[in-house]
C-alpha cells in the first residue's frame, strides 16, 4: 500500500468514521441537532407567544416552575418560548453571516494566491489594514449609530467584517498547492486559469475553510449575544438570545437569576458544541491521519 | 528528411534572480520529425526539463523565454503565439507526461475524471462522452477493468497504473507531440521497461512524435532514434542513437557511457565524472566542460567550441574534432588536480 499524500483530503466514508469515533464530536453533533430542531421548529414546542405580555403585575418575574419551566421576565413574557425563539434568530444570523464571510475569504484569498506579484501585495496589504481595525469596536461604531437596526443588515455587516483571516488562511494554502506538480500538469493539458482555481486549487483547500466555517458559527453568535446586551446588536422586542440577557438589569442577576442562566446557558453549549465540532473536523479532515 | 514538427531554434530561457541570471538554457536548437522519439539526455541541472517547459511555456516568472528564441510548431512560433492559442495547443496539440505520477494527479478527482477533464477542455462533447472516452483510453494504456478503476482515486492505484493514467491523459486527444520528463523513473525497473513498451506501442499507434527527456541512457537506447546530449544549457553532441552508443565524441558522453554499470562486469565502485555541473548563474568560459575533462588544453578555455559537424548527422561540441589525436593522451581533470572532491 503506498501512503497517501500529504495534502489528500481522506474520503468521505474515512472523515465520517473518525468523526463517529470522537466522542465528544459525536456528542456536540447530537446538542446541536437537539438545539437546532428545538429552535428550527420553535413554534411547535414553544409553549407561549414570545413577545406576548399576558399580566405585566402579576406575571412578571415568576421563577421557573412547572407553568413557566425557565419562568418569566419583567415583563411577563415567558423565559422558554423567548430562549427558543431567540435561537432561531440567533442560529439563522450566525449561519448566514458566515456564509457570507467565508465565501469572502476564500474568494478573496484564493484570488490573493493564484494572482501573485503585485496584485498578492497590494491585496494582502490592504488585508493587514483591515486586520488592524479592531472588528468589535467597528461594529458597535456602525449599529450604535443605526436606528432600528434590521436583521439582514446585521447579518450582512457581521459577515463583511469576518472574513479576514480565513483569506490569509486560504491564500496560504492557494500558495502551497499552486506549486504542486498536478496543477503544471494541468497547464500542461491546457487548463485555462479559471478551471485550475476552481477546480484543482480549491478543492484542495477545503480543510480550512471547512474547520473556519464551524469555528465561525460560533465566534457570531457570542459576537451577536455580546453586541445586543450592549444594546447595539439586534434589537427588541424580537428575541435574540443576545437580547433576552440584556433585559436582565445588573442588579437583578443574582434575584431573577433565571433571566440570565438560560438564554446564557443556550449560548455556551452552542457555542462550545461548535467550538467541539470545529476541532473535530479538523482532526478527521487531517490527511495524515494523525491523531492527537 | 521530412519538415520537422518541432523546430526548437536557439533557445534561451533565462530565470533573473536577484543576484544573477540563471541561464538554464542558453542556446538549444534542434528539430523532432513527425513519428520519431527524439531523447534528451544530461545530468539534473543541465537544462532539459527547462527546455521541455519552454516548448509549452510554461516558464514561470522570475523565468523567461529571451528575444530570439524560436520554438516553431506547426507553422506557429510558439514563443509569440497568443496564450489562447497557447491553451489550445496545450493538451491538445502537444501535451507532456511527468516524472511524478502521484503528484501529477490531483488528489481529490477520481482517475476517469481527470483524463476525461482533458478531452472535455479541448473537446465539445458531453461529460458522457468524455467520460467514455477516458475509460476508452485507459483501457488503451492496459489497465485492468478500466471502467471500475476510472472511478478510482490516485492514492488508491499503483504508480505503474497512475503513470498509465497519465499516458491516457496525454494521449486522449492524440497531439503530434508529446514530451515525456523522466517518465519512468519514479518506478519500479520492470514497471518502467512495462511502460517504456506501451509508450513506444502507443507511439505506433497514433503516430504521435515523442521527446524523451531522461537522465537514463538505458531508456534513450530503449526508445529512442535520435539523441540530443545536454550539458550547462546547451546542446554539446547529437546523433543518432546506434552512433551515440558506438561512437561519442564528446567527452561528457563518455562519460555518461562509462557511468553506466555493464553486465557481466564485477566491479567495486561505479564510475563517475568527476565534479557535478556547475551552477547556471555561472557557467565557466570557453569549454564548459574542461574543469571535469579529462583532455582539456589551452584552447578549451580560450574559446567557447562550436557544434562541430563530426559526420552526417552527427555533432559535437568538442575542440577534440579538429585535434583528434589529443584523445590518446587523457589526463586528471582540473578539478581533480585542484582536489575538488567528486
Amino acid at each position: 500500500m503506498i501512503a497517501e499524500p500529504s495534502h489528500a483530503i481522506p474520503s468521505r466514508g474515512t472523515i465520517a468514521r473518525r468523526l463517529l469515533a470522537n466522542r465528544s464530536a459525536v456528542a456536540a453533533i447530537a446538542l446541536l441537532l437537539v438545539i437546532v430542531i428545538l429552535c428550527a421548529a420553535a413554534p411547535l414546542f414553544a409553549p407561549y407567544d414570545p413577545i406576548a405580555q399576558p399580566d405585566i403585575i402579576r406575571g412578571k418575574d415568576l421563577p421557573p416552575s412547572a407553568l413557566h419551566p425557565f419562568g418569566t421576565d419583567g415583563y411577563s413574557r415567558d423565559v422558554l418560548s423567548r430562549v427558543l425563539y431567540g435561537g432561531r434568530l440567533s442560529l439563522s444570523v450566525a449561519l448566514v453571516a458566515t456564509l457570507v464571510s467565508i465565501t469572502l475569504g476564500t474568494a478573496y484569498g484564493a484570488v490573493a494566491g493564484y494572482a501573485g506579484g503585485i496584485v498578492e501585495s497590494v491585496m494582502m496589504r490592504i488585508l493587514d489594514a483591515l486586520l488592524s481595525i479592531p472588528r468589535l469596536l467597528v461594529l458597535i461604531a456602525i449599529f450604535a449609530t443605526w436606528n432600528d437596526l434590521h436583521a439582514k443588515a446585521f447579518v450582512i455587516i457581521v459577515g463583511l467584517t469576518g472574513w479576514y483571516s480565513l483569506s490569509r488562511i486560504v491564500r496560504g494554502e492557494v500558495l502551497a498547492i499552486k506549486g504542486e506538480e498536478f496543477v503544471m500538469s494541468a497547464r500542461a493539458l491546457g487548463a485555462g486559469r479559471t478551471r485550475i482555481l476552481l477546480r484543482h486549487i480549491l478543492p484542495n483547500v477545503l480543510t480550512p475553510i471547512i474547520v473556519a466555517a464551524a469555528l465561525g458559527v460560533g465566534h457570531v453568535i457570542l459576537l451577536e449575544a455580546g453586541l445586543s446586551y450592549l444594546g447595539v446588536g439586534l434589537q427588541p422586542p424580537t428575541p435574540s438570545w443576545g437580547n433576552i440577557i440584556q433585559d436582565v438589569s445588573a442588579t437583578q442577576v443574582a434575584t431573577v437569576w433565571w433571566l440570565a442562566f438560560f438564554p446564557g446557558m443556550a449560548i455556551i453549549l452552542t457555542v462550545m458544541a461548535f467550538n467541539v465540532l470545529g476541532d473535530a473536523l479538523r482532526e478527521a479532515l487531517e490527511p495524515r491521519g494523525m491523531r492527537t | 528528411m521530412d519538415e520537422p514538427l518541432l523546430s526548437v531554434e536557439d533557445l534561451h530561457t533565462y530565470f533573473h534572480t536577484a543576484p544573477a541570471v540563471a541561464k538554464s538554457v542558453d542556446g538549444v536548437s534542434f528539430t523532432v520529425a513527425p513519428g520519431e522519439t527524439l531523447g534528451i539526455v544530461g545530468e539534473s541541472g543541465c537544462g532539459k526539463s527547462v527546455t521541455a517547459l519552454s516548448i509549452l511555456r510554461l516558464i514561470q516568472p522570475p523565468g523567461r523565454i529571451e528575444r530570439g528564441s524560436r520554438i516553431m510548431f506547426e507553422g506557429k512560433d510558439l514563443v509569440t503565439v497568443d496564450d489562447a492559442t497557447m491553451r489550445d495547443i496545450r493538451g491538445n496539440r502537444i501535451s507532456m507526461i511527468f516524472q511524478e505520477p502521484m503528484s501529477a494527479l490531483n488528489p481529490v478527482f477520481s482517475v476517469g475524471d481527470q483524463v476525461a477533464e482533458v478531452a472535455r477542455i479541448h473537446g465539445r462533447g458531453s461529460r458522457q462522452d468524455a467520460w467514455n472516452r477516458a475509460v476508452e483510453m485507459l483501457a488503451l494504456t492496459g489497465i485492468p477493468d478500466p471502467e471500475e478503476r476510472a472511478k478510482q482515486y490516485p492514492h488508491q492505484l499503483s504508480g505503474g497504473m497512475r503513470q498509465r493514467v497519465l499516458i491516457a491523459m496525454a494521449l486522449i486527444m492524440s497531439p503530434a507531440l508529446v514530451i515525456a520528463d523522466e517518465p519512468t523513473t519514479a518506478l519500479d525497473v520492470t514497471i518502467q521497461a512495462q511502460i517504456l513498451e506501451l509508450l513506444v506501442d502507443l507511439q505506433k499507434k497514433f503516430g504521435t512524435s515523442i521527446l524523451m527527456i531522461t537522465h537514463d541512457l538505458g531508456v534513450i537506447a530503449e526508445t529512442a532514434s535520435r539523441v540530443v546530449v545536454m550539458y550547462c544549457g546547451e546542446v554539446v553532441e547529437e546523433a543518432d542513437v546506434t552512433t551515440l552508443f558506438a561512437a561519442a565524441h564528446h567527452p561528457y558522453t563518455e562519460g555518461l557511457m562509462h557511468a553506466m554499470p555493464q553486465l557481466g562486469e564485477p566491479r567495486a565502485r561505479l564510475n563517475v565524472i568527476p565534479g557535478s555541473v556547475p551552477p547556471p548563474t555561472d557557467w565557466p568560459t570557453g569549454c564548459r566542460f574542461r574543469e571535469r575533462c579529462p583532455y582539456a588544453w589551452e584552447l578549451c578555455e580560450e574559446e567557447h567550441p562550436p557544434l562541430y559537424q563530426i559526420s552526417q548527422a552527427h555533432t559535437s561540441r568538442c575542440h577534440l574534432a579538429i585535434e583528434p589525436e589529443r584523445r590518446a593522451h587523457p589526463h586528471p581533470p582540473l578539478v581533480e588536480q585542484l582536489g575538488v572532491p567528486a
